[in-house]
């Protein structure tokens, strides 16, 4: 399954990532991207990747 | 109906790039073309005046699109040849380069140029909007001399930010008394002149310039009040105007942007779609013709269009809630929705000095949120966008956002 990798040190709370997909990425009280999730099944993936390349700091990658 | 065979994407920046990886997702086989202008491969533009204009960010952080990621997707890049022409009728777009390209759909991304300086001088005066600008501006703010910033909008906001972490003596000049409270309300814009002010940063708000003179290094401000400034450096920043010109004479109807219905598509034109800052297209919530300068709109409307030309028997409408953020000096400033309409606003938070964490919160006569500018609180903007996704009265919101753990009451 296609796993999500979040790089907390370059996320700025954008929060495009959160609009994208709400099920999948939340922002916490300091503005840090959380990962609600670690896998999403393959079907999931091109929602995922879209909500990802929103985030405007390339801070989130979905890798096999 | 069936998707097209060719795809041609006109503008190498966010919209554009963004589009083809989204064809590409949305699982388009066809032939996918990206033409572009400027010979560099793509790259992003925030940083231009942020991190990239301080030097902590190379050309390799900006980068959009590397070549190998290209040849992965199977996207043609045709960068270093401006398109010319769009042929609607014979389905192609002629290139600088003399070369023709057909198409099946065709993606106009082709985004805003910086408003060129009123004012002319051998050397010394800037714009930023190119990485090309930005590296000059870059190279002569090392010279140890003052910088003048005409234009209090963001991108003069972040240009004198990121001047004045470099060490330069700066002023911002503008026309108008709070710059950015045409966005936020005259009130909320008082916030964003101070933040200026705390750092060093001179304001000369309510008066306009007279003239430039002189070359890089020596260079004189004279304002509309007689006050001359010397300058270093001068950087205009006075807004942008759409990519459009080539298109004049195409037939799509073209008024400030290519006007497009709310799939994205230019009017009376079958095949052919708009997006990023170039389109100015049908709002379905707002009910009028909007054309929006902000990263995520790009991103957004590229991928409606993207979705739009592989599914053309499920088109999806661009209704997105308006979002940007600014980064200057020690505040991270959000902004979502439409504050510029609203009637009324609250404020939330502490909105003073570096420990700013706040909010302000609009609505009209409906009773309805209606937009929120946040400062340093990225959870509470999360939260107004949602809300504002979701339609929300302006009670529920303030409700809501009391009860977030950083908010203290004012
Ligand atoms: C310095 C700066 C800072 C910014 N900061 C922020 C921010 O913090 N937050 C935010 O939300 N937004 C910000 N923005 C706005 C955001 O970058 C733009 O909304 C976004 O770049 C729009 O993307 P676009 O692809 O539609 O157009 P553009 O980025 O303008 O790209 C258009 C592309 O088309 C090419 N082109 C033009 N004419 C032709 C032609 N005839 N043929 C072929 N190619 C052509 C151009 O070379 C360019 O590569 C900033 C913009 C700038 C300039
Ligand atoms: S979009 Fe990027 S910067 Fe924004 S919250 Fe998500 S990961 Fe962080």
């Amino acid at each position: 399954m296609p796993r999500l990798v979040a790089d907390v040190e370059a996320c700025q709370g954008y929060g495009n990532c959160i609009t994208g997909a709400s099920d999948v990425f939340d922002i916490d009280d300091d503005g840090v991207v959380v990962l609600l999730k670690e896998k999403v099944p393959e079907s999931d993936r091109a929602r995922v990747e879209e909500a990802a390349r929103s985030c405007p700091v390339s801070a989130l990658s979905v890798e096999d | 109906m069936t998707p097209p065979g060719t795809v041609v994407v006109v503008g190498s920046s966010v919209a554009g790039v963004r589009c083809v990886q989204a064809l590409r997702s949305e699982g388009f086989s066809g032939r996918v073309v990206l033409v572009g202008e400027e010979t560099q491969l793509p790259y992003d533009k925030p940083p231009l005046s942020k991190q990239f204009l301080a030097g902590f960010w190379d050309t390799a952080r900006v980068a959009l699109l590397t070549a190998e990621r290209a040849a992965e997707l199977d996207v043609e890049l045709r960068l270093g040849s401006a398109a010319e022409r769009l042929d609607l009728a014979g389905r192609q777009v002629h290139l600088a380069d003399g070369s023709t390209l057909a198409w099946d759909a065709a993606v106009l991304a082709t985004g805003a140029a910086a408003r060129p300086s009123p004012w002319h001088t051998d050397s010394g005066v800037h714009v930023v909007r190119t990485l090309a600008d930005a590296q000059a501006l870059r190279a002569d703010l090392d010279t140890d001399a003052p910088v003048v910033v005409v234009g209090g909008g963001f991108i003069g906001a972040e240009v004198a930010a990121t001047a004045h972490s470099l060490g330069r003596d700066v002023t911002v000049v503008d026309p108008l008394a709070a710059p950015i409270g045409r966005v936020v309300g005259a009130e909320v814009g008082q916030y964003f002149t101070a933040l200026h002010q705390r750092h060093g940063v001179q304001t000369r708000f309510g008066v306009g310039v007279e003239s430039v003179s002189g070359s890089s290094g020596d260079l004189v401000v004279v304002l509309t009040d007689g006050t001359e400034l010397p300058a270093g450096t001068v950087i205009v920043g006075i807004g942008a105007t759409p990519n459009d010109g080539w298109l004049a004479d195409s037939g799509l109807l073209v008024e400030n942007g290519v006007t497009c219905d709310e799939h994205c598509r230019a009017v009376d034109a079958p095949d052919v779609y708009a997006v990023g800052d170039l389109a100015r297209w049908l709002h379905p919530s707002h009910d009028e013709h909007v054309r929006v300068e902000h990263w995520t709109n790009a991103v957004d409307s590229a991928v409606v269009a993207a979705h739009n030309i592989v599914h053309p028997d499920d088109l999806r409408a661009h209704a997105p809630v308006e979002y940007v953020w600014s980064d200057q000096y020690d505040w991270k400033i959000q902004i979502v929705g439409r504050p510029a309409t609203a009637t009324r606003h609250e404020l939330i938070g502490s909105w003073e000095g570096t420990s700013a964490r706040g909010a302000a919160v609009y609505t009209d006569v409906s009773g309805q949120l209606r937009g929120a500018v946040t400062v340093n609180w990225p959870k509470a903007l999360v939260l107004c966008r949602r809300l504002l996704m979701a339609g929300t009265t302006f009670g529920e919101a303030m409700t809501q956002l009391n009860a977030l753990p950083a908010a203290v009451a004012r």
